[in-house]
């Protein structure tokens, strides 16, 4: 079967180029000017078109806490935000530990045909930081990399044997950075808004130093760190340092990390309650310079649903973390906009880089020859995001009912469409 | 009349006006105070609950008595925050008391913010009673009066905050206050007490006890808590006591007639000293007779207006 | 209120003031154990203006205190905001005295009713009188003035002020009738 796609602005990491893409079942056949008779023929005029999403940090929660999220509303959600890949993170329950929780992620994600959900195999047992899991019997079965997530390792000691260990694999390790001791009992940035509203802060300083340290692992072990959801200025230079070095260090960024500040919690609102906390404008700044400069590799959503009656509570008692699946094209785009993105950077960031760290090679790229996942975005339509139009179990969102500039218009899965807006 | 909010959470958006009114307010009813029938029937057949998730002697005891006086019946529950995080969640506990037709909720939570977070979503009148590190808007208030009646005025004095300013809703509650009034503020504290964003506050500083208490004209001492240690915010009471303790050597560096005010309970001999608690500048026993006017005024404010 | 009509001017606001005093000098025996309080606020100025002209007619003046009865008020939940509270100045004690509460106008009676209240919650006077300037009828308690000044028949829709130069922004003390304030 054959699918055109007619006048795309056709987005890839290093350039925008015009023209038809031609899909034959799940191959990107030909990029050309010509019109081709196919089955099936979109009109992309004056769309951008970029190679599938790939999201390289979220939680789907099942199994284990379906009543959040499952892998079927998981994947609605994400091709409704033009992601066709998504990693997801170890934490659900059980823990994704041992190859079979892993196989049966993989499987259902598969069946449904949705999207790919690759998940991460945790780290250690149990993610309680102390014997590392049967990382080879994971890799054996799928997994695309190992992360504890919100469990810093917090013994320096098995972060290194975890690293050293993986490196067999040619495999990495993502890491959630956070000192739990520094962190103590902190909700949010320790800051001016802290010691106005009386929350317990959390300085940066505790992302930094676990950063530095794993960064300093890394050139130890000669292994290959990536450092989830950078929210700081100082954790972006530290990371600039070790890129400089030479070490093997990649690192990502979520839309709420260069979109939001601390100034929310002022509120109490627990949709501003994340992990780590959202922090100051000129953390923003850094995260924005840090894409730029190729500091930072990959813009990653951090999905994580929550249940109203979960975030229904105290500021102090409430879970952390927002879904963001259909939240990454429209608070993009608003960067886009500013001028502080272009449209290739968006594409380098989340989608070409994010193949490369996991190595899949037919993705990330609109070319002849690659995997046709594609996403074909409407930059200038303004909606508001109702909660008919969000497709997660969940809608812990600030963003729910705010306006937004900017969606998935189709969204192609191996070459099959499988989201339309 | 000014104050024309459904619930009395916080001092930080109070206008000058309105805290003036609720000044005037307590000091009408501190005649009430001293007669022998000490009751109007003002809130006759309100019904006030004080829901204390946190261990409290002398705060609840003080709202009770306000709403005793001012005829309403009065219900005490106290929760541990264990026991909701274990099952009921704060929303449903006071939209439970709510349902049975409660006016007024005075509540008194561990996490800051949490008062907000049910005032915003009940209908019922919600009185802070002190939240987390946040706020407590009352203590503040029966500080500004106990000022006003001893000192004649409020604003151009200069106040001084000894302790641990980064977790007392006390502290928070009085700068905001005290700076919409045109008081001069100072902090002093052990830098592991003072909170990282402290000029956020846009009050003074001082560097040790002499500057600290040299030109004040109120000094407000906060409670040291045990747990404290335990954080590694200071090292032990004794020294606590030698380098912020106020004792009889540092009260000669200060004016004659300072006020030293101490929201309570008193740890004697650790922030305070029991000469200095207890001699004629101590405003401590003022404060607490003075706070029972001052949430007679909340209740019948709050329960009066729509 | 622009149809405001001066019902009582500044003489006959002395003259009655004059008779009512007279009235209270014949009912008082025991200078010492007789008080005059005033009803927070035009009350506290008449009794005022009544405890001068006793001491003008060369009698002993009567000691006085200041009733504010915001907290004794029935109306509290129907009036749009709560009234400013101002304090009580009761400052003997009420046990077995006679007490001569003044108010500028007797209407419902519900005032004098929330004053008795406020009152006896001080102790248990031996007797409690009642005097006001302006009787205007459509009482809803079985109360009445021992002293009154002028009765004067109204609508229940008019609105009767009486003013005082104190508060009220007149030169001259006097008594009003209106339609209802808009």
């Amino acid at each position: 079967m054959k699918t055109l796609l007619k006048n795309c602005k056709i987005v890839n990491h290093d350039k925008i180029t015009e023209g038809n893409i031609l899909i034959n079942d799940n191959i990107i056949e030909d990029i050309t000017n010509d019109n081709i008779q196919a089955d099936n023929v979109y009109e992309c005029l004056g769309k951008y078109v970029l190679p599938g999403l790939i999201d390289m940090h979220s939680h789907m929660r099942e199994p284990g806490f379906e009543y959040k999220e499952d892998i079927t509303t998981a994947g609605q959600a994400a091709v409704a935000g033009g992601i066709t890949t998504a990693c997801c993170m170890a934490n659900t329950k059980p823990v994704i530990d041992n190859a079979p929780v892993a196989s049966f992620i993989i499987n259902k994600s598969k069946k449904d045909g949705l999207f790919d959900a690759l998940p991460y195999g945790a780290v250690t047992k149990g993610l309680k930081g102390e014997e590392l899991t049967e990382m080879g019997d994971l890799i054996e079965n799928g997994v695309c990399g190992f992360s504890d997530d919100g469990y810093t390792i917090m013994n320096a000691e098995v972060m290194r044997r975890a690293l050293e260990y993986v490196r067999y694999f040619d495999s990495f390790i993502s890491v959630h950075a956070i000192d739990t001791n520094l962190q103590g009992n902190g909700y949010m940035n320790e800051g001016r808004i802290s010691a106005v509203n009386g929350l317990n802060g959390i300085p940066s300083e505790s992302e930094s130093v676990i950063i530095a340290r794993d960064i300093m692992l890394a050139r130890l072990t000669k292994s290959r760190v990536h450092i989830s959801h950078v929210s700081s200025k100082e954790a972006v230079d530290i990371i600039r340092w070790g890129k400089n070095e030479g070490i093997n260090v990649t690192a990502e960024a979520t839309p709420h990390h260069f979109t939001l500040t601390d100034e929310n919690c002022l509120t109490y609102d627990t949709n501003y309650k994340m992990s780590p906390p959202l922090r100051e404008e000129e953390d923003i700044e850094a995260i924005l310079q840090g894409f730029k400069d190729g500091t930072i590799d990959c813009i990653s959503t951090d999905h994580a649903p929550h249940q109203d009656d979960e975030k229904f509570v105290e500021f102090g008692l409430a879970p952390v973390g927002i879904i963001g699946y259909q939240t990454a094209v429209p608070l993009t785009i608003k960067r886009i906009d500013e001028g502080r993105l272009s449209w290739t950077d968006f594409a380098r960031l989340m989608s070409y880089n994010p193949a490369k760290i996991l190595k899949k090679e037919n993705l990330g790229i609109i070319t002849k020859g690659k995997q046709a996942d594609i996403v074909v975005i409407d930059a200038d339509i303004e909606y508001t995001y109702t909660r008919e139009i969000n497709k997660s179990k969940s809608f812990n969102t600030p963003f729910l009912n705010k306006q937004l500039k900017g969606r998935a218009l189709y969204t192609f899965k191996n070459g099959r469409l499988v989201y339309q807006a | 009349m000014t104050y024309d909010k459904k619930d009395f959470i916080s001092t930080q958006d109070l206008t000058r006006k309105q805290i003036d009114y609720i000044l005037n307010q307590a000091m009408s009813f501190r005649e009430i105070n001293q007669r022998e029938v000490k009751k109007v029937p003002t809130l006759k057949g309100r019904t006030i609950v004080n829901l204390f998730f946190e261990a409290s002697t002398r705060t609840k005891t003080s709202f009770e008595i306000a709403g005793k006086r001012l005829g309403a019946d009065v219900i005490n529950i106290n929760s541990s925050t264990s026991s909701t995080q274990k099952g009921e969640t704060l929303m449903d506990t006071v939209k439970n008391i709510e349902a049975m037709a409660s006016d007024i909720v005075v509540i008194r939570h561990s996490y800051s913010g949490s008062v907000k977070f049910v005032a915003d979503n009940v209908d019922a009148h919600i009185v802070n009673a002190g939240d987390g590190l946040n706020e407590h808007p009352t203590q503040c208030m029966l500080d500004l009066l106990t000022i006003k009646l001893q000192k004649g005025r409020l604003e151009g004095l200069n106040v001084t905050i000894i302790g641990d300013i980064a977790h007392s809703r006390v502290a928070r509650s009085n700068i905001w206050a005290m700076k919409t009034y045109g008081m001069n503020v100072t902090l002093f504290a052990p830098p592991t007490m003072l909170p990282v964003g402290v000029e956020a506050f846009g009050v003074n500083t001082a560097k040790n006890m002499e500057e600290a208490v040299a030109n004040a004209d109120v000094i407000i001492m906060l409670r040291i808590q045990r747990e404290r240690m335990a954080k590694l915010l200071i090292p032990s009471e004794r020294e606590y006591s030698k380098l912020f303790g106020l004792t009889p050597a540092v009260m000669k560096k200060a004016k004659s007639d300072v006020m030293v005010m101490h929201p309570g309970p008193i740890n004697r001999g650790v922030e305070l000293s029991s000469i200095v608690a207890d001699s004629s500048n101590s405003a401590i026993l003022d404060q607490v007779e003075n706070g029972v006017a001052v949430r007679m005024a909340v209740f019948s404010f709050l329960a009066m207006s729509k | 209120m622009e149809k405001e009509k001066i019902l009582i001017n500044n003489a006959e606001m002395h003259a009655i003031i004059e008779r009512m005093t007279f009235q209270i000098i014949e009912k008082v025996t025991d200078y010492d154990n007789t008080y005059i309080v005033g009803i927070r606020r035009r009350g506290e100025y008449i009794a005022n203006r009544i405890i001068d002209s006793i001491s003008h007619h060369n009698k002993k003046p009567l000691k006085s205190g200041v009733l504010d009865i915001t907290l004794y008020r029935d109306d509290l939940s129907e009036i749009s905001n709560m009234p400013e509270v101002k304090s009580s100045d009761i400052g003997f004690d009420v046990n077995g005295k006679t007490i001569i509460l003044v108010d500028d106008v007797l209407f419902t009676g519900r005032t004098i009713r929330s004053a008795i209240d406020a009152l006896l919650d001080y102790g248990r006077p031996a007797k409690i009188m009642l005097a006001v300037i302006v009787d205007r009828g459509h009482k809803e308690l079985p109360i009445h003035a021992d002293f009154t000044g002028k009765h004067i028949p109204t609508r229940k829709s008019e609105v009767i002020h009486v003013k005082v130069k104190e508060i009220d922004n007149v030169d001259n003390d006097c008594v009003t009738i209106s339609d209802r304030e808009v």
